[in-house]
């Protein structure tokens, strides 16, 4: 109980700081941590193109604090550009589009620093790549020059960055997301009520003993202790009561279970004022919820199984801990507890009690974890508090492009796949259920759009007509020109010749806004490593490609 | 197709990427509505409404702008406050409290030529119908649930069969963090925000009792603060919410209130997500919602291709915390809808209850969410809440039950409230066993 009583001494009263103020309603989202690392990030985007859902997606960069930003741009402002792009107007007409942009942008929050090229000192993309600090992330926008793209590419494998391809076309948009390997997430945020773990089938010791004190006379408490047993304390006294009546085990199967609830419901006091205890309803109804057996969620045990091709990798933070929890389990057959209680009727006291059982568990798994960690070769140099926000996630953890090479067109490895061979087999089993769409009623896939705008990655100077866009797809995926939606899909990417309907680009660029924060803070779950957006049915659609 | 399809704006050149979509057909268009020569002189003149000048009310200003809109009014109430520059782009440290509406309107015009905003710097109820009749679309950016019913309940009651231009398509978005929903709502066609309300449930209240004796969680020394202390203690005349030294005091009795009870996790900022209910909100989000939702506006101004409402799908939901998620569907029209509806809705209730029960009953309904009911039987009023007078001549009917006021199974009553002067929530009720 020392921590509860330490975090007792009193906060210094001062309210919160300008920038805690300005940033409040993000911050309630990624804390601290996220912004830390949010102001230390340095993007860069080569923009090209329309233009427009690049500057959108830096909007929703710059606007929560991002570090810096750079953009290469080697288009003059346009005519054409005004009629989509916000952050031009008329005084920026025959300018450089990337120094208009910036400028811009940047005044969107005086803490961000950008930077524009091409400029007098640096002139090509090559120059900046090779001359300018690593960069956290880069975006580039459709339609860019191969050799640029190559350029990207062979950048972001030496330096491990994560690159985002973004492509916004009249009504349609996809990005895709390349990151550099295997991309773990700790701090998944999960549903506050998908992450109760209750222990109630093997509970330690100290609980059963607090559960035993607290019930060891239960029909002789007065109405008022009775009412307010915690449920947790309910459902382990009849757990006990069920096991002790048959043949010590616990109620498994679905009847089981009902019938348990059932035990629990009619040992709800009724002959009192309020006609019955409102414990026992949140006993009931924890019933099925909090009953299971631990086990290895999958996304922890994808972590559990990976294979490491990247020995520097292999000692990182995460992958210390995660195998020493793999240690851990199977010694112990579950995962550390969390230790979080949530909320239930109870004396304030009682569920203190509680509260603090779990939370010593919860530090008694961790420290166990820890001292496997310290005791790996590069353990010692592990941050305590990262082992506890693992501890606190275990079941959460969650591995994004686990199997490598997601997205880049040089992946490599002799048991990968190449990208295109996973795009024609995507693109198969995606026509493959279109089949039966109808029936399953599951909406139409989105990979049309995904292969007609692909078609259009390189026309920098001249859009494509439907004809060669279906060519183009002819060629990466056989036979999928044949098909009504592709045939539709083509001619709608047609129509818009190469052209940014601002409202499509500021939805992308949300969008995108939203998974480089992810990827930035290491928080939430990024997508898994394409999502193509259709304008027309108002609708999204992820795609492993 | 040739670029002499095109049927260009007054200024062609800027608005080529526009005029591409909404001037030449897709293999989704509709030919039987697309008159292409004609879309972008008809966009040019339609007047569209913007509620809302806020995190989303800002994008949803710039997004119009950049869609060929030229005539836009814009209403918000509010001025501008620190915490919304982390996301309302239209704003800067020196605009703090000036009006939104106002600030944001001036600047969508210097940025982009050519269009006019016209900012409304008050509240939407201070207009009536001739107003509202005005304008050919609205869209809201609104983080009221009561503001949404208000004008929604407003734009079904102005609806005439015969009067063509009196349907109002209402677009409206909403964001919490990394979520959101875009939805069309065409008034009595399809589903309206009354019939979705459930949808929005309002968050469960924390008990009095355990705020009074059984605090065991940060938020209820929190809202014991607000609710029990505040009022003993009265420390200043009035709370206001966005005065750092109430939430301070608010704060510095929570914490007392929470070593009394060992209870840890009192901060200042969760003292002031709780007392202001403090809704996350980014960039990002409102930047995917409200482009959802001028896309709606041009599609359906343009007809260039289908749009959300007609018929099927009419509401778009967005989940961006694990991958990105979206669910396109149709939520379908209420029969017992209070707004819309032909029926009266079936309420369940318990026969023992009071009238007191009943009306504080209806503020916590997801399907109701009313909170100053004023409820009438058939030939009879059973409680007013004003004028004074009636309200003093109902007021003992709130202690007798259900039974002792006559009431039957299946007798319908009607309840109002003033948030919605229009309507007339109709219920039948329906006992329990």
């Amino acid at each position: 109980m020392t921590e509860i009583v330490m975090s007792q001494t009193p906060p210094i009263l001062h309210g919160p700081s300008e920038k805690e103020r300005k940033y409040d309603r993000q911050l309630r989202l990624w804390a601290a941590s996220g912004q830390a690392a949010l102001e230390s990030a340095n993007l860069l985007l080569v923009n090209s193109g329309a233009g427009t859902v690049g500057a959108e997606t830096l909007k929703n960069l710059v606007l929560p604090g991002i570090g810096r930003f750079a953009i290469y741009d080697e288009a003059r402002v346009q005519e054409a550009d005004m009629g989509v792009n916000f952050f031009l107007d008329d005084s920026c007409l025959g300018q450089s589009r990337s120094q208009s942009l910036t400028e811009l942008i940047t005044e969107l929050n005086p803490d961000v620093q950008g930077a524009w090229y091409p400029n007098e000192g640096v002139q090509t993309l090559d120059s900046l790549l090779a001359d300018s600090p690593v960069f956290t992330a880069i975006l580039y926008t459709h339609p860019i020059r191969p050799d640029q793209l190559s350029q990207l590419e062979a950048y972001g494998q030496q330096h491990k960055t994560p690159l985002v391809a973004i492509h916004s076309a009249g009504l349609y948009s996809y990005f895709q997301i390349n990151l550099p390997g295997a991309f773990p997430i700790v701090d998944t945020h999960p549903d506050e009520t998908a992450t109760t773990d209750l222990r109630l089938l093997n509970p330690w010791p100290e609980l059963v003993a607090f559960a035993e004190g607290l019930t060891k006379d239960i029909d002789g408490l007065d109405n008022f202790e009775h009412g307010h047993l915690p449920y947790v304390v309910i459902l382990l006294h009849y757990l006990e009561q069920w096991k002790a009546a048959n043949d010590g085990n616990y109620p498994t199967t679905y009847k089981e279970k009902t019938d348990f609830r059932k035990v629990v419901q009619a040992a709800a006091r009724t002959d009192i004022p309020e006609g019955g205890e409102e414990n026992f309803d949140e006993a009931a109804a924890a019933v099925l919820k909090t009953l299971a057996p631990p086990s290895l969620p999958s996304g922890l045990k994808e972590v559990f199984e990976y294979e490491h091709s990247d020995p520097v990798e292999q000692r990182s933070g995460f992958w210390l801990i995660a195998d020493a929890v793999k240690q851990f389990y199977e010694k112990h057959q579950c995962l550390p507890l969390p230790g979080k209680l949530p909320d239930m009727k109870a004396q304030s006291k009682v569920y203190i009690q509680l509260q603090g059982i779990y939370k010593a568990k919860a530090r008694k798994d961790a420290a166990e974890i820890l001292q496997i960690v310290q005791a790996a070769p590069g353990g010692e140099r592990v941050d305590p508090a990262e082992v506890d926000l693992f501890c606190k996630n275990a079941a959460f953890v969650k591995l994004i492009n686990a199997t490598g090479g997601g997205g880049g067109a040089n992946s490599s490895g002799s048991n990968k796949i190449s990208r295109a061979d996973r795009l024609k087999s995507a693109a198969a089993l995606e026509f493959a259920n279109d089949e039966t769409a109808a029936l399953t009623l599951a909406p139409l896939s989105l990979m049309p759009i995904y292969l007609a705008l692909q078609a259009t990655s390189h026309a920098v100077d001249e859009p494509l007509a439907a004809d060669a866009i279906l060519a183009a797809v002819a060629e990466q995926v056989p036979g999928a020109e044949q098909y009504e939606r592709v045939v539709q899909a083509a001619r709608e990417v047609e129509r818009a010749a190469g052209g940014e309907l601002h409202n499509v680009s500021a939805l992308t660029g949300g969008m995108v806004a939203q998974e480089l924060i992810k990827i930035v803070t290491k928080q939430y779950i990024p997508i898994d490593n394409t999502c193509v957006y259709d304008g027309i049915a108002a609708r999204c659609q992820v795609l492993r490609l | 197709m040739t670029p002499t399809d095109v049927h260009p704006a007054s200024e062609p050149a800027r608005w080529v990427y526009l005029d591409r979509i909404r001037t030449r057909p897709g293999p989704f268009t509709n030919p039987d509505v697309f008159s292409p020569e004609a879309v972008a002189a008809a966009m040019e003149t339609m007047k569209i409404l913007v509620i809302g000048a806020g995190g989303l009310g800002c994008e949803i200003l710039k997004n119009l702008a950049l869609s060929g809109f030229k005539d836009i009014h814009v209403i918000d109430m509010d001025t501008i406050d620190i915490s919304n520059l982390n996301r309302q782009f239209l704003f800067r440290q020196a605009d703090v409290s000036k009006y939104k509406a106002e600030v944001a309107a001036r600047f969508v015009e210097k940025r982009v030529k050519g269009v006019h905003i016209t900012p409304h710097n008050c509240k939407i109820q201070d207009f009536d119908d001739d107003f509202y009749m005005q304008f050919q679309l609205v869209v809201c950016g609104l983080d009221s649930i009561e503001a949404r019913r208000w004008i929604n309940a407003t734009l079904v009651n102005m609806v005439d069969e015969d009067v063509e231009d009196s349907y109002k398509p209402l677009i409206d978005g909403g964001t919490e963090g990394f979520k959101g929903q875009a939805r069309v709502i065409l008034p009595t066609v399809t589903s309206c925000i009354e019939c979705q309300l459930d949808m929005h449930a309002p968050r469960a209240a924390v008990p009095l009792c355990t705020l009074a004796s059984i605090p065991r969680q940060p938020e209820h020394c929190v809202e014991w603060a607000h609710v029990i202390a505040w009022d003993q203690a009265k420390p200043f005349p009035q709370l206001d919410k966005d005065d750092p030294e109430h939430i301070t005091w608010l704060y510095q009795r929570a914490l007392e209130r929470a070593a009394e009870f060992n209870i840890p996790g009192v901060t200042y900022s969760l003292t002031q997500g709780v007392v202001k209910n403090i809704i996350p909100a980014i960039a990002a989000t409102n930047s995917v919602i409200a482009a959802a939702c001028c896309n709606e506006a041009l599609k359906i101004a343009s007809s260039t291709a289908p749009s959300l409402g007609l018929p099927e799908e009419n509401y778009m939901m967005y989940s961006g915390n694990d991958s990105i998620y979206t669910y396109t569907f149709k939520h379908e029209k209420k029969d017992d809808c209070p707004v819309c509806g032909q029926v009266a809705r079936a309420l369940d209730v318990d026969r023992a209850w009071t009238l007191r029960e009943l009306v504080d009953s209806f503020a916590a309904r997801p399907e109701a969410q009313l909170k100053k009911p004023s409820v009438r039987a058939e030939g009879r009023t059973l409680y007013m809440q004003s004028p004074p007078s009636l309200e003093a001549q109902t007021r003992l009917n709130l202690d007798r039950t259900l039974v002792e006021l006559g009431l039957e199974e299946g007798e319908e009553i009607a309840v109002t409230d003033p948030a919605f002067a229009t309507v007339t929530f109709k219920f039948k009720l329906k006992f329990k066993q």
